[in-house]
């Protein structure tokens, strides 16, 4: 899978305005409620679910990232979008550290290959850490978008 | 690297797995495999038929994304390399991460 065929490009926030957990995870949801990939009026039960999901294991993995995500019937396909945050956040990750690049991914409840897919991809470009520390330096959307398709063109280079 | 020298005595076992819960090797599941795999001190890689990954790395055994039936090869190596595969098995054949198998006639 690719990142263009669930990342909702248009709802990602390059400098996060929450600076708590749950902050983000509310600003990420309704950011792409915003960008209409969410079925209407799902919008708090998706950010209650994410909250939930997260308070049962973390989803920081450490390096900065965290993954915050649900499957949930508010979504018809798979979708995912990020957001930064220069200042860190408290995601209670695995190695203890603030978070600065938060990735939320909603799939749909009866698809779990496709969720795997979609995760398989953020990964394989999160664990480098040459990609990490261009995520770190992007400063625009615009420039986080250029990225992520980079990365679907020209896997190599990253 | 092939394993050829015997005079260190390295223990080196391996074995194919097969992913058996219906959500596949989530994240819930891969910590779980990962605390499994950090409690050995035997190095332990996991591999699809395209990745080799570190058993140790959460994100790199999230990146296999194996889904319900995929068949994962470990293999470790090091002294408590056998204890460390009995149990990785467990964990995924029979304890399945605590999750359902796949409904059969759901239609």
């Amino acid at each position: 899978m690719k990142f263009a065929d669930f990342f909702c490009f248009e709802a990602i926030i390059a400098e996060l305005q929450a600076t708590d957990r749950d902050g983000v995870i509310e600003e990420l949801v309704t950011s792409l409620d915003k960008a209409k990939r969410l079925k209407r009026g799902r919008r708090d039960e998706i950010i209650k679910a994410v909250i939930t999901r997260e308070n049962e294991a973390s989803t920081g993995m450490g390096k900065g990232i965290a993954l915050p995500h649900v499957k949930h019937t508010g979504v018809k396909d798979v979708v995912a979008t990020m957001g930064q945050s220069s200042i860190g956040i408290d995601f209670s990750a695995l190695d203890k550290q603030p978070v600065f690049s938060v990735i939320l991914l909603i799939a749909p409840a009866d698809a779990p290959d496709k969720h795997l897919q979609a995760m398989e991809t953020i990964f394989r470009y999160l664990q480098r850490e040459r990609f990490r520390k261009f995520l770190r330096q992007a400063q625009t959307p615009e420039q986080i978008e250029d990225l992520l398709r980079e990365a679907d063109e020209n896997p190599s280079l990253l | 690297m092939q394993t050829g020298d015997d005079t260190l005595e390295k223990v080196v076992r391996q074995a194919t797995v097969e992913i058996r819960n219906a959500e596949g090797l989530h994240m819930r599941p891969a910590m779980q495999f990962v605390d499994v795999a950090n409690q050995f001190n035997c190095d332990i890689t996991v591999s699809n038929s395209e990745n080799m990954v570190d058993g140790k790395s959460i994100m790199q055994m999230s990146m296999l994304a194996a889904t319900c039936g995929t068949r994962l090869q470990i293999k470790a190596e090091g002294q408590d390399a056998e204890k460390a595969i009995d149990a990785l098995r467990e964990l995924v054949e029979e304890k399945m991460f605590d999750e359902p198998p796949p409904k059969q006639s759901k239609r």
